[in-house]
């Protein structure tokens, strides 16, 4: 996107610019300007985004229809997986491979690199008026290292035995002993992709700190920089423990160590040959260290771009801005002492489990108050109803269904039944899939015209709003019933083995019933149907880089932060001079104002 | 515009970019270690009776590794206060000790390393244990012809050109240590056992398991060696940080020497960091 | 930041070097502490882990002036603490609550 913008706009682009021209590989491929690692993370996310979606795609056509050859790409399949495919027909060592990568790659290579690292990169240093982040070849370093921790996850589906299968949380013993080695890429490539946010989260940290412009005071950061700040914390100190696990689980995968594997462990009938002595369960806790303050990354940059967008469209300041950065601040800090509300099944007692309840219920308080504040927002504003506004304003339900729904798998007497369901999986993917992705379109709409300069078509962004907005229900709506219908999640042939089970006390069926079952067909029509309806927008976002329709002011929403206050698309260095700023972040509609809004770097 | 802050400190915050990156990222390397140490106190507490093992390591060795990392500390803060006194050539010399010092802690520990490749264990057939070092192996080809092995190459291993490859099968072990009834026997060190050495050479036959002490001995093993290992890697990250800064981008000092000092002074804070996450290893691994 | 004029620097230097002096007795009080054989495993363990937390905050303090540093990296360092705890305490009090009247076992012996 970036050559056609810079044609729009070459002259006051490189006007001010005093640093000298860089050659093609270092302005684009090497480059260490925040924008173009922006786009760079932007573009290899959402290419990730679309390709884990393809795995479920696949995935899904097994669940609807069991046992028969996958279309179109069946043949393709079976080339590369050979016996785990034969006949274009998913085998259930396939299915445990393409849902780890799904999970893995939504995660981690889509959702978090969006989220933070592409829009935090181009976002965070033009609103809090820095010329750059604090340390630029860090930030390339960390794109990079990234990039290859991607290139390990994508080849090891070609590796003999094709990629992991443990699903996306890797327990050990499970992870270690699936005797091909897509494990072993998996631990590289996060291990790679770890050290790449903490790359990552060093500089977001210190360049908000340090870059903030001279009357950028923290009370006036837009509360997107807030999210941010407390996004890289999150990475910063909850992926370590990760790391080291990773290590220890490669210690166990090629060194033969046993940190996770027990004494006496048999699989199939024959005692492993490990020195064992270790805790399975001490990587259920590593994992769910980092598992837990993972879902905050990966909504809370959503938030914050939904919260920068209703401010804009409603014209109107945010209700309850000091209640958002505590709220944050409160989330992020909780979020570290919850999470062994994913292991109540593990056996703990009950006390331990207290705790974990308890904070659990403590830290859903100021996840409501952010959503409290973004729809009191709403209340009384004039609404420009635009493409990224539908998302934004989409988000807040889809959000609250996926948090409400949370509760129940907090209190551990009721996720005791719930647990591993269906259940599960709608609920999460309530708060990630509508939540997180509608947040993250929305900031794909809303900023598009500062990166390229156009706009992307709003009739067809319309279009790709409400069919995304149907189809996203008709996939996960059904399966909050299946769950609570007992519906275990990570099985290939869905359900059917729980079928019409007889209970030889009463003689009456058990288990989950045809019409439970039957779900899996109308989820899997809406999947391909979501799938098609994603073509619109890359259409669309290609398409509008060379014809959409030009942006006639560099503030093309009227909007008060200052981002919009650079020149479009903003120069090497981002401002001409380094801006001063005097007033908070959403003074929209100023009783006395020239216009309904005023930038945070107008003078008073 | 260009990047603020990078040689002097913002007023509010009192600190300059580098030094705020440095403590984010130590901040994250206390997280890394923090996980670790809990999976070792985890690992260990959980560990039967007898099975976890005392005394493996070399303790003079690891005194020593722990003087010359502390020393290397020490000549950091020295080359950095040089340098605040503007005297470049001192700086250049104590920072050269610390330089050797890292070179010298690596060394030992490599040896150390390789000590522990020589270690094995042997489990008997009749139930007995010998530990100690193997000093030599027999192997008998096709033709039962001997061959004398310094190592152990393992239970049998091929040899020789692709297509004339012959086998050799294992004949005896010799292994100079002691002998012992049982795993707890061997782990606590303060049983007679440990101190009356002698050759053992065993016949294949008579063994039941063999290994050395490499990390899949056991979970101490395991951890050691993650530990260290982690450890030693960060001794090499930051030597050749601080040896570049030293060396090739020692220009610096002229052209701009604030931004120079700054820059010694990061690299030492990571410094001292190593230093610190070494204090609690040496104890822990070698001591308790 | 400590020692700016030369006269503090000449200061800082003294004050480093009787660190260093008290880093080495540290560590040879622990070495000597393991081959005297406290009369407990608990002993011998507190001792150990006490002189190595001194000798941590020597080279912390001094060594890397965290005792005169600016407010930010307190802050920074005092959420990483917390957190490192969490981690440690938590995990390990997890493993050790049991329901009632179940017989499991302990990490290793299943
Ligand atoms: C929007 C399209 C998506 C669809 C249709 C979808 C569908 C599914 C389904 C049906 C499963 C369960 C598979 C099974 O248990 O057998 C699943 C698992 C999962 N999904 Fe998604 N998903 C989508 C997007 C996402 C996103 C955006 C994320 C994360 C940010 C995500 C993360 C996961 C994870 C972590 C799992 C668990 C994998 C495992 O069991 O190891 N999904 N998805
Ligand atoms: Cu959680």
């Amino acid at each position: 996107m970036q050559p056609t913008a810079k044609e729009a706009h070459h002259g006051d682009a490189h006007a001010h610019a005093h640093h000298e021209e860089l050659g093609f590989w270092r302005k684009y491929i090497f480059s260490t300007d925040h924008k173009i690692i922006g786009i760079q993370y932007g573009i290899t996310s959402l290419a990730f985004l679309f390709f884990g979606f393809c795995l479920m795609m696949a995935m899904r056509w097994q669940l609807a229809k069991p046992g028969t050859p996958i279309p179109l790409i069946g043949g393709m399949l079976q080339s590369i997986f050979k016996d785990m495919a034969s006949g274009g027909i998913m085998s259930a060592d396939l299915y445990n491979m393409f849902g780890a990568m799904h999970g893995t790659i939504m995660v981690f290579l889509a959702v978090v690199p969006l989220g933070f690292a592409a829009f935090g990169n181009y976002v965070v240093p033009l609103m809090i008026g820095a010329p750059d982040m604090t340390f630029p070849r860090v930030n390339m370093a960390s794109y990079w290292v990234f990039f290859l921790g991607c290139l390990v996850m994508f080849v090891s589906f070609f590796v003999p035995g094709g990629a992991a299968q443990g699903g996306w949380t890797s327990y050990s013993p499970l992870a270690t002993l699936v005797p091909t080695d897509g494990q072993t890429y998996w631990l590289i490539g996060m291990v790679l992709l770890i050290t790449s946010s903490l790359l990552g989260a060093v500089n977001f940290v210190a360049t908000i700190i340090q870059l903030r412009a001279p009357g950028m005071t923290w009370m006036r950061l837009p509360w997107f920089v807030w999210v941010q700040f407390v996004t890289a914390f999150i990475l910063l100190l909850a992926f370590p423990p990760l790391e080291a696990a990773g290590v220890m689980q490669l210690m166990d995968k090629v060194f033969h160590t046993s940190f996770f594997l027990p004494s006496g462990l048999v699989v199939s009938g024959t005692p492993v040959d490990v020195s064992g002595g270790g805790s399975p369960l001490l990587w259920q806790h590593l994992f769910w260290f980092l598992g837990h303050p993972e879902v905050y990354v990966l909504i809370l940059p959503a938030m914050g771009i939904v919260c920068e967008i209703i401010a804009a469209n409603t014209r109107k300041p945010i209700w309850g801005y000091k209640s958002l950065v505590y709220s944050a601040l409160a989330v992020g800090f909780i979020s570290f002492i919850v999470w062994a509300h994913h292991m109540y099944v593990t056996g703990m007692g009950t006390k331990i489990s207290t705790f974990f309840q308890t904070t659990t219920m403590i830290i859903s308080i100021p996840s409501v108050i952010i959503l409290t504040c973004l729809f009191m927002s709403l209340w009384g504003g004039s609404i420009r109803f635009n493409t990224p506004m539908l998302f934004a304003l989409a988000f807040l339900p889809m959000f609250g269904i996926g948090g409400l729904t949370g509760l129940p798998l907090g209190f551990n007497f009721s996720d005791i039944a719930l647990h591993d369901s269906y259940y599960v999986i709608a609920h999460f993917h309530y708060v990630v899939a509508p939540g997180s992705i509608f947040g993250l379109l929305a900031g794909v709409y809303y900023w598009y015209p500062k990166a390229t300069g156009r706009f992307m078509s709003e009739t067809w962004g319309k279009v790709h709003f409400w069919l995304s907005l149907l189809f996203m229900n008709l996939i996960f709506q059904p399966m909050f019933a299946q769950g609570l219908a007992g519906m275990s999640r990570r099985m290939y042939d869905g359900g059917a083995t729980y079928a019409g089970v007889l209970d030889p006390a009463t003689g009456d069926v058990v288990g989950l019933t045809k019409q439970m079952i039957g779900l899996n067909t109308p989820i899997t029509h809406a999947a391909i149907a979501l799938g098609a309806v994603q073509l619109i927008f890359i259409i669309n976002f290609f398409w509008s880089i060379r014809n959409g329709e030009k942006v006639k002011t560099d503030n093309p929403w009227n909007a008060t932060t200052l981002e919009w206050q650079t020149p479009t698309p903003p120069p090497h260095g981002n401002f001409a001079s380094e801006p001063t700023v005097y007033r908070g972040p959403y003074e929209y509609s100023v009783p006395g104002a020239a216009t309904d809004f005023t930038p945070q770097n107008q003078p008073k | 515009m260009d990047i603020p802050y990078t040689v002097h400190p913002r007023a509010d915050t009192g600190l300059y970019n580098a030094k705020v990156g440095i403590w984010l990222f130590l901040a994250s390397e206390v997280m890394l270690f923090g996980a670790l140490f809990s999976s070792y106190i985890l690992l260990r507490v959980g560990a039967p009776d007898g099975t976890w093992p005392h005394s493996v390591l070399n303790i003079p060795l690891g005194t020593l590794n722990t003087i010359v990392l502390i020393s290397s500390s020490i000549t950091v803060v020295l080359a950095w206060a040089s340098l605040k006194l503007n005297n470049f050539a001192r700086y250049r010399v104590i920072q050269s000790i610390t330089l050797l010092c890292s070179l010298i802690f690596l060394v030992i520990k490599s040896f150390e390393y390789r000590d522990k490749f020589a270690h094995y264990q042997v489990v008997q057939k009749d139930g007995k244990y010998v530990d100690g070092h193997l000093t030599g192996s027999v192997y008998l080809d096709a033709d039962k012809k001997t061959r004398e092995e310094h190592g152990f190459r393992g239970l049998s291993f091929t040899e020789g050109p692709k297509g004339a490859q012959k086998k050799f099968t294992l004949e005896s072990v010799t292994v100079n240590g002691f002998e012992a009834k049982s795993l707890a026997e061997i782990n606590n060190p303060k049983v007679g056992v440990h101190h009356e050495h002698k050759d053992f050479k065993i016949a294949a036959a008579q063994i039941k398991k063999i290994g050395n002490y490499g990390p899949w001995h056991n979970t101490y093993m395991a951890i050691y060696f993650t530990l260290t290992g982690l450890h030693a890697l960060h001794v090499i990250g930051g030597a050749l940080v601080i040896g570049y800064i030293w060396g090739p981008g020692a220009a610096m000092w002229k052209t701009d020497p604030e931004r120079y000092i700054n820059r010694v002074e990061v690299s030492g804070l990571f410094w001292h960091f190593v230093d610190l996450v070494w204090i609690f290893l040496f104890p822990v691994l070698y001591l308790l | 930041m400590s020692a700016t004029t030369p006269d503090e620097v000449h200061k800082s230097v003294r004050k480093y070097l009787a660190v260093f002096i008290a880093l080495i007795i540290g560590t040879v009080i622990t070495v000597g502490a393991y081959y005297v054989h406290l009369p407990s495993v608990a002993m011998t363990i507190a001792v150990a882990l006490l002189i190595a937390s001194v000798k941590a905050f020597l080279v912390a303090g001094f060594f890397m002036h965290l005792i005169s540093e600016k407010k930010m990296i307190y802050g920074i360092l005092v959420a990483t603490v917390f957190f490192v705890i969490g981690l440690c305490f938590l995990t390990i009090w997890s493993m050790h609550d049991f329901p009632a009247n179940m017989n499991h076992s302990v990490t290793g012996q299943m």
